[in-house]
């Protein structure tokens, strides 16, 4: 009836997964209550849940992303402490059956529910403002997207507490991920969390390629597009192009676990090293996927407080699709020491180095977009800055590894895991940080706090180099990565100072937390009333901020490629139309809701083999879908009276400011709606 | 389930896309792009698989090979019932352009037929290699075959769904922007599937069998 | 370009001076591989610390020099091209990357971890098996087997023959220098030599499971009367490595001690890895040469051969292929 689940699959014998989970329902008590008392199930339900606003989705990626980020981020505090603790061969405190799931379960989360959705997030709710589009292609498949997203992490989070979760490192290499060797339900948590969350990325690709190809503003040429539209463009092409290798090789995996198959067992015929190959095919540009839309952010911000257009546009957008290109020419370099034979390691190693050029371009440029300059150190800033030199470090240490001879005595090492944190935190976290700063009040209408930024930003800054030095230092002594406990007790004082160092990151965290707080607590005062907080340059800082559902009143018209920027330039930035049109928009809808429900439904039952329950999920996911098919009652049109309200209370604040002039356009000059 | 919910997934490029501008009132090219774009992903799964296959096809462990199971004029059977398939739903889009929907549901429910044949056959040839002691977990050849195989049959199962979901609307709705819009998309996928059982019919029976 | 790459071999001296005070294993080699992965380190580093330190040194400059404050700075707010700049953004570090490349492309070859090394001495073979979580040495020139150590002379090649009877596993010597992958069903090669006399700590660098940790071994280098010594001691060990006793040694067990075998069953290595191969064994093909080289498997023979067939280029898919 039920499957492989009995009652013994919660692990009550565990102290610390009993007391997380003893928190959490507590926790998730407490929300229901208050959320139920305060009478938000309704608003959260029809404004949030069933929206298809690519803004609203864009929030909720982010949230979960942060939320996420703080559940990655304890199993990197427990990691830090149990290796500062297990010197000479002492136990520390967390078995090496637990500690195997934890550095698991943190790259898993950290890449797939931190990093993409953070990405994702910013994606949904920068890219159709900055295109000057009222949402993406197709707004019901971005709700859809979200909700198969939710449904992966729902499954990573339970498996902490219903069974356990994979034990095979973020990648789950076989034989090790195979039945023989990973029996428990574990890893295949880990395929299900993939498949479902990978799934909805796959679509919210598509989603955004045709929007950013299809609805940019009458005169947006594609090398008018702002760079983070271009960035975005770029990652969603390598998520169409990287995912379905991700989706398919995890289905082998699934075949070997479900249908003793032999793809990558040691039986049989299976060949292992196949999915070693398969997996980097995918994981390669995976890295890039993440960091791209970042590099697009930090061209925003720096041009932005900088007070000057980005320096070198046309080699920033080659440098970028170059980059794309390239990523899917490397992924051997995460495997030299497999024994492919010299020309194959190095064909990889140099064109991975070669990467290097198009990524020191960009460099270049932002340092000349600095250049003479008028730079502001607000918090957008100060991240960009911390990125730019942490991340020629890490793009070093990369290189370094690139070359198959150090790569030899590098592969592994925590100096490995130096460097990827060095590129990931410095580039992808730095780079949502920055962005979250920048664009948040677009998304709420008010600034955030500078001071409590600023404080995350040393601690994060700080704090990264305090923990992640000693492990390039580890790295050289030959410590090589997971290990649970080591014999070597010279190891053990650098460990410490890498605790040290994650505990300053956890107050940085704690920062950002306390600065969204303070933050909500003084939005009066933080306001930005004008919509265009920091001298911006692109088409999202000439609408009001929150930006309205309809995002353009007006569609604008592009001849530059800073339209807005000119458009201040010349006093015609905020106009004044003779009329306004009714505007066509897609209606809420909760299908994506249902099927993100079953699909929670389908993979949960498919972890415990319940078929009949994965059925129901399967049936139900297909059964909502066909529905939807048939809703005729998918879009409204806004009267132009309420566009008109809407517009006009907004131009009326903005004379208020004396910041700014509204003009008014004639109805022959009137931009073509 | 991956590929299945991908190809499951299919319409949801087209029931929204008129939600867009005013302006860009949804000629289909929008939906025609994404499904394009989606169509290509699929495919690199197919390359994938097809990749993967090529790589086991020698690691029969002392089992099967392809020489030895596979009975070409039976696939020839499959290749023409799934061709003909596709040359009918053709008839459907000629009928649809000339606005007959009745031809038009008609000719789907033909294309449904052959395509059901299809499936049919393709579930008695594997009845028969299981049967046979030649299941997919024989060997790693033998489960790059039936995985490459059975997920090219779980596309055209969803296309088969497609199908009923498709010929009903055009009972109910008539011949609409949207089911039209559809219809494309269906087509197309169909169309895209026939190309690669082209290619199934190539490098998996022809080669394995010469 | 040699003078160049011996300069910057000194302008890294500064950092190998800073680094050295932390004792790295990796950067105090005791070999001549490991002597070369150390001076690529350096070389590579020193090159590639030509634009890395500019470019930290301008980004903090222009941050400061360009402060909103500083009203005293050039401020050119539409300048946002320069055909010169881009040139040379371009340039300077294409020409550090060739640089790199042709390094790369040299030390790659000379560097091959399956590239016997050079010496008038003969080589010492040692087979190595990965196991659920313990190394199990073979000396098959010898007739002994050890679980969790090995020794051999100073100044002599030692040939590894590596697998594994369980999952991936990565062999690793730190101060010898190159590491290489365990897998079952397939060996891969490495060959090492050790210039000092002295006890390295050996490891799984590749995580496999939850024994990993301890799956660490003790590599000694000796003289050659250290060594003949070991042996003896191994060889007087009265235990029997045999099929049955391999089966039991097989199991999973964690925090192995070190353990002797006085004799072994002669092709256990060839056994084990046959083992896994024989489902790559292509229906109707004969079987020929001894176990490991009997793969019909075109992919397969491919790396077992790749350095007989010369430089030939590999294209990346039949690398996918050729590691198995």
């Amino acid at each position: 009836m039920f499957g492989k689940l009995t009652l013994e699959a919660i692990p009550f014998q565990e102290p610390i997964i009993m007391g997380t989970l003893a928190a959490v329902l507590l926790g998730g008590l407490g929300l229901l209550v208050l959320l139920t008392r305060m009478r938000m199930w309704g608003y959260l339900w029809s404004e949030w849940f069933t929206t298809v606003d690519h803004k609203k989705i864009g929030v909720m990626y982010v949230i979960v992303a942060l939320v996420m980020l703080l559940r990655g981020f304890a199993d990197a505090i427990m990691m830090r402490a149990q290796q500062a603790m297990a010197s000479a061969d002492a136990a520390g405190y967390l078995p090496p059956h637990h500690y195997d799931q934890i550095f698991t379960a943190h790259g898993v989360i950290m890449i797939f529910f931190v990093a993409m959705p953070l990405i994702t997030g910013l994606m949904n709710l920068v890219v159709p403002l900055q295109i000057g589009a009222r949402d993406v292609a197709y707004p019901f498949l971005n709700s859809l997207s979200f909700w198969l997203f939710v449904s992966g992490m729902v499954l990573v989070m339970m498996s902490m507490f219903v069974g356990d979760f994979a034990a095979t490192g973020w990648l789950a290499y076989p034989p090790l991920s195979g039945l023989e060797y990973s029996p428990t339900v574990g890893v295949d948590y880990y395929i299900w969390a993939l498949q479902l969350s990978g799934l909805g990325t796959t679509l919210s690709g598509i989603n955004f390629i045709v929007t950013i190809m299809k609805m940019r503003a009458p005169g947006m040429s594609m090398m008018k597009m702002p760079v983070f539209t271009w960035t975005a463009l770029i990652t969603n092409i390598l998520i169409v192009a990287a995912f379905p290798i991700l989706t398919v090789t995890l289905v082998l995996l699934t075949a070997d676990r479900y249908l003793d198959m032999h793809f990558f067992t040691n039986t049989l015929g299976g060949n292992a090293m196949m999915y070693v190959n398969l997996i980097w095919i995918w994981g390669h540009p995976e890295v890039y996927i993440l960091v791209l839309p970042c590099f697009g952010a930090y061209s925003e911000i720096v041009a932005t407080f900088s007070k000057k257009p980005l320096f070198g546009y046309t080699s920033m957008v080659y440098a970028t699709a170059a980059i794309g290109v390239l990523s899917f020419l490397v992924w051997l370099h995460h495997f030299f020491t497999m024994g492919s034979g010299a020309n194959v390691n190095a064909f990889f190693g140099i064109m991975t180095m070669i990467i290097s050029v198009p990524t020191g371009v960009k460099l270049f440029n932002w340092l000349f977009t600095m250049y003479r300059g008028r730079v502001e150190m607000s918090v957008p800033m100060l991240w960009t800055i911390g990125f730019m030199i942490t991340f020629v470090v890490g793009g070093v240490t990369g290189v370094l590894m690139a070359v198959p001879g150090a790569d030899f005595v590098l592969h592994n090492s925590v100096f490995l895991i130096a460097h990827f944190h060095n590129v990931i935190i410095g580039g992808v976290v730095f780079g949502c940080m920055a962005a979250i700063n920048f664009w948040f009040p677009k998304a709420f209408g008010f600034r955030l706090n500078e001071r409590w930024g600023k404080a995350s930003f040393w601690c994060w800054l700080v704090g990264f180099y305090v923990a992640f030095v000693p492990l390039y230092i580890l790295g050289l002594k030959g410590m090589t990565r997971r290990m649970n406990h080591y014999a070597n007790p010279e190891w053990r004082p650098y460990l410490v100072v890498a605790l040290v160092g994650a505990v300053i990151i956890a107050m940085g965290i704690f920062f950002t937390v306390l600065q969204l707080y303070v933050s909500v607590r003084d939005r009066k005062k933080l306001t930005d009333p004008s919509g265009d907080p920091w001298g911006g340059r692109t088409l999202e800082w000439s609408i009001s901020s929150p930006a309205p559902f309809y995002n353009f009143a007006l569609v604008p018209r592009i001849a530059e490629l800073d339209q807005f920027w000119e458009d201040k330039q010349n006093g015609v930035a905020y106009v004044q139309p003779a009329k306004y049109e009714d505007i066509h928009m897609p209606r809420n809808t909760g299908v994506g809701v249902y099927m993100g429900a079953f699909g929670t439904v389908l993979g949960f039952a498919l972890v415990w083999h319940i078929w009949w329950l994965a059925a129901i999920g399967l049936l139900g996911m297909i059964g909502s879908f066909i529905a939807r098919a048939y809703d005729q009652d998918v879009d409204y049109w806004v009267p132009a009276a309420e566009v008109e309200k809407l517009e006009r209370s907004r131009l009326a604040k903005l004379q208020q400011l004396h910041t700014t002039q509204v003009v008014p356009v004639a109805p022959s000059r009137q931009k073509v709606a | 389930m991956g590929s299945t919910a991908l190809s499951a997934t299919h319409g949801a490029f087209e029931d929204v896309s008129h939600g867009g501008h005013v302006h860009h009132h949804d000629d289909g090219s929008k939906t025609l792009l994404g499904f394009w774009i989606y169509l290509m992903s699929d495919c690199l799964i197919f390359s994938a698989l097809f990749a993967t296959f090529i790589v086991l096809a020698h690691a029969t462990a002392g089992g099967p090979s392809g020489k030895e199971l596979f009975e070409l004029p039976y696939v020839l059977g499959e290749t023409m019932l799934l061709l003909i398939s596709s040359v009918t739903f053709g008839m459907a889009m000629l009928n649809m352009h000339a606005g007959r929907r009745n031809q038009v549901i008609a000719w789907l429910a033909v294309t449904f037929l052959f395509g059901a044949g299809f499936i049919a056959m393709e579930v008695y040839e594997f009845a028969h290699l299981i049967h046979e002691g030649a299941g997919p977990s024989r060997s790693a050849f033998l489960s790059s075959y039936f995985t490459l195989v059975g997920t090219h049959g779980l596309h055209v199962t969803c296309g088969l769904i497609w199908l009923v979901v498709m010929m009903d609307q055009m009972r109910r709705f008539g011949l609409t922007d949207a089911t039209r819009r559809r219809l494309s998309c269906l087509s197309l996928f169909w169309h895209f599937l026939d190309i690669v059982w082209i290619c199934v019919f190539t490098f998996v029976y022809l080669r394995g069998a010469i | 370009m040699h003078a160049l790459l011996s300069r910057l071999r000194y302008a890294s001296v500064g950092a190998a001076v800073f680094l050295s005070g932390c004792n790295m294993e990796v950067l105090n080699p005791k070999g001549d591989i490991g002597a070369d992965e150390k001076s690529l380190i350096l070389i590579a580093l020193g090159l590639m610390a030509i634009v890395a330190i500019p470019v930290i040194v301008m980004v903090l400059a222009f941050a400061w020099r360009y402060r909103a404050s500083n009203k005293n700075a050039t401020y050119a707010p539409t300048w946002a091209h320069s055909t010169r700049i881009e040139v040379v953004v371009w340039t300077i570090p294409a020409i550090i990357i060739a640089i790199l490349a042709v390094i790369t492309w040299r030390s790659s070859h000379t560097l091959d971890p399956y590239k016997p090394l050079e010496s008038n001495a003969k080589p010492v073979t040692i087979q190595v098996v990965a196991l659920d979580w313990k190394w199990l040495f073979v000396y098959p020139d010898y007739g002994v087997a050890t679980v969790n150590e090995i020794a051999f002379p100073t100044d002599v090649p030692v040939n590894f023959q590596i697998t594994s009877d369980s999952v991936m596993n990565a062999f690793f010597i730190p101060q010898l220098g190159s590491q290489i992958y365990a897998m079952a069903g397939m060996e891969t090669k490495l060959h090492l030599i050790a210039r000092e006399p002295g006890s390295y700590a050996g490891l799984s660098s590749n995580y496999s499971g939850e024994g990993f940790s301890d799956m660490h071994f003790q590599a000694i280098a000796t003289s050659q009367d250290g060594f003949k010594d070991w042996i003896a001691k191994a060889k007087a060990t009265p235990v029997v490595l045999n099929d049955e006793t391999y089966q039991a040694l097989a199991q999973k067990s964690m925090k192995v001690p070190v353990a002797y075998y006085g004799s072994v069953a002669p092709g256990l290595f060839g056994k084990v890895l046959n083992k896994y191969m024989d489902g790559m064994q292509h229906e109707g093909l004969p079987h020929e040469g001894p176990p490991h080289e009997g793969m019909s498997h075109e992919a397969m023979s491919m790396d077992m051969h790749h350095h007989a067939d010369g430089d030939a280029m590999s294209s990346p898919i039949t690398a996918a292929k050729a590691e198995k």
